[in-house]
Parts: structure tokens; sequence; C-alpha cells
């Protein structure tokens, strides 16, 4: 049995789950993620994204948070892009780092390669792979009117957090990222490190 | 600098490394990597992260140093053929990320399985970029685990510590 369509435009969803992207260390894995998440924080210092490395999100994120244990992280990432490194969820769940949620935008597809049918759009439920690893609380996010309590779950519910946030195949944020790998790392360490 | 005997390596490296500001330690377990992660385990600054696939620790270790930390990502040679991918991260973003590989496959080995890996171990390395220090006899523990901390720290680059089987001893079938 395949999942329902989905109805959530991507476009609408991040700057409704983080009112204050300042507030956040950002990490996203490659395409829309990343574009989505260069437009929410204006391409911002405190984001790092990629454009390879597929599956690199996640890691990336536990590396960030138990190494910054008193910033908020948050991961970007894609149904594709999750799947592709799924054990990580194991990773997080084991060290359980009270400062990371993982934001998971699962368009049912593979949209910067023409959009191929992808396994959240048959049978595979991504929420029920992050209970079954072991994250403390689990959301799925699937209307415009969840959207506010999506949010109070990032803020309110114990770390580490997984919300899958189920959209429709439309385009992502229409944003130009950075994507020289080594000036994103200067720029993110610069802000993180310049006043300590 | 002292002379590490078979028993007190792991300690000796360990305390290298906690010296060296390295407080993260992904890994997958390994005979060649055990008491070291055991002492990680033991000690209150550091954090041992129990990985599902060795690449994890490639962007583990990258996610730390955005913020100013170091792990070192530990692991047995098979696990190096999980990471090329990921490597291009650290080659692209100039991470300065510290591996320590533990070698099967290439001295004493009885285990088939374990030789195309293992023999691919530093081409894999050298072509992604990561600078490889090995160890073959004991009292070259320390001086390559400090030379493999300086490229990686100061030095900016990508590095890996090798222990060898003919330091580590091959494992009996």
């Amino acid at each position: 049995m395949k999942n329902p369509a989905p109805t959530l435009d991507r476009r609408e969803v991040l700057s409704g789950l983080f009112p204050s992207p300042d507030d956040y260390l950002f990490i996203s894995g490659l395409a829309g993620s990343a574009r989505d998440t260069a437009g929410l924080t204006n391409d911002g210092d405190n984001l790092f994204t990629m454009a390879g490395t597929m599956g690199a999100a996640v890691p990336m994120g536990l590396g960030v948070a138990l190494a910054a244990p008193d910033s908020n992280v948050a991961v970007v990432t894609g149904d594709g892009e999750l799947l592709m490194n799924i054990g990580s969820l194991a990773s997080v769940a084991t060290m359980a780092p009270g400062n990371l949620s993982i934001i998971c935008i699962d368009n049912g597809c593979h949209g910067e390669t023409g959009g191929q049918t992808g396994h959240t759009s048959h049978r595979t439920d991504l929420a029920k792979m992050a209970e079954g690893a072991g994250l403390r609380s689990v959301m799925v996010l699937e209307t415009r009117e969840q959207i506010e309590a999506a949010a109070k779950f990032l803020t309110d519910m114990p770390a580490p957090r997984f919300l899958q946030v189920r959209v429709t195949d439309g385009p992502p944020t229409d944003y130009k990222r950075n994507m020289n790998p080594a000036q994103c790392r200067a720029r993110f360490r610069n802000f993180f490190l310049g006043t300590r | 600098m002292p002379h590490p005997d078979k028993s007190s390596w792991p300690a000796d490296l360990f305390n290298t490394f906690i010296e060296s500001g390295v407080t993260l330690f992904p890994y997958i377990p390994d005979a060649g990597n055990a008491r070291l992660i055991e002492l990680a385990i033991a000690h209150n600054d550091s954090y041992p992260v129990l990985l599902t696939s060795e690449e994890e620790g490639v962007a583990v270790c990258a996610g730390a140093d955005l913020v100013g930390k170091r792990g070192v990502l530990c692991m047995q040679s098979s696990g190096v053929g999980n990471c090329p991918n990921f490597l291009s991260l650290v080659k692209g973003g100039d991470f300065p990320i510290l591996l320590m590989v533990s070698m099967r496959g290439d001295y004493g080995e009885q285990n088939p399985w374990q030789y195309p890996m293992g023999q691919a171990v530093e081409p894999i390395l050298h072509a992604m970029g990561v600078l490889t220090f090995r160890v073959e006899r004991p009292e070259e523990l320390l001086t390559a685990a400090t030379a493999a901390l300086s490229a990686s720290g100061k030095g900016g680059q990508a590095a890996a510590l090798i222990l060898s089987q003919k330091f580590l001893g091959a494992k009996a079938f």
C-alpha cells in the first residue's frame, strides 16, 4: 500500500518551524534541503550546506551537537539523503544529544536528479524508522495547520528529535548559495569561534 | 619519548590524543582499537561515538571541526572502503580530520577476505588527499601519532595513523 499523497509546499515550511533561525546552528544535506535552508538563513554564517556527500548531514550534525553542547543544532535533510545513511539515526539515538533536531523534508522523490520516485512514495515510513532507531521524540508534519505544533515540538519535546515533513514534489526554495565547501567551513568557524 | 611496550600502547596513544585536544572518538569496534575505546569510555571529557558505518565518522569529525573541536575516527582497514565519498567533504572543505586505522590484510593475515581492502587502504587515502603515518614497530607509535596530530592540527591536513599488523599482531584463526 502506498503512503497517501502529501499536500504541503516545502517552501512554506522552514520559516514556520524556525521563527528565529539565528538561534540555531544548521547543517543541511545536498540539493533541495540546502536551498531551503539557505533561503531560511539567507545563506547565513550559522549554516553549512552540502552539494555532495549524500548521507553526511545527520552525522555531521551529530558531530556539531556533541562538540557544541550549549548550541541548538538542526539538521535539515531529505528522504533520499537520509535513507542513504539511515544507520546514522542509531548513532544519534545512542549518543542522545539533548540539543539536536533532525528535520527530514520528505518529497518522496529525488528532486535534484529529475524527480525519480523514492522509497517513501512506496512503503517506507521514515518516522517509524526514526522511532525504531531510538530517537527520543518523533513527529510527522503533513498539513499547513500542523506547522505551529511542529515548531513547538522542536522547542519543547526532549531531544534528539526527528521531524518528518511530508511535502509535495514541487520545487525547493529558489536560492543560489555559496557552494565552495572550504569557504563555507571557514565562515562557519569564524562565526562560531570568532569570539572564543 | 618513552617506547611503549605491547601492553601499554593504547594508554600511551590515548593520552597523546587527549593531550592534543581530541575529545571525540567516533568508532566501529575492532580488536585493534578495543582498548583505546575502553579508555575513551572511562574518560570524563571524551565522547566515544559508536557508528553504524565508518563514513559517518568522517562527517562527525568534520562537524566537530566546524565548532573548533577535534575527533579521531577509529576503524579497521576494511572500513576505509566505506569512506571515500565522504572524504570529498574533507578534501574540498579543507577539514583537517584524523583517522586511526587498525590494519587487516597486510602482514600475517590468514583471512583472504581481508586482503583486498587491506592492500587498498593507503592508495585510497592518498587518492582522497589523506596523509598516512604508518606504525610498524612499537618505538614508532608515539612519533607517528604526534606527526599525524601535527599534520591534522596546525598543519591543516587530513591525516591517518596506520597501525600495521606487524605492530598489532595478526589475528590467529
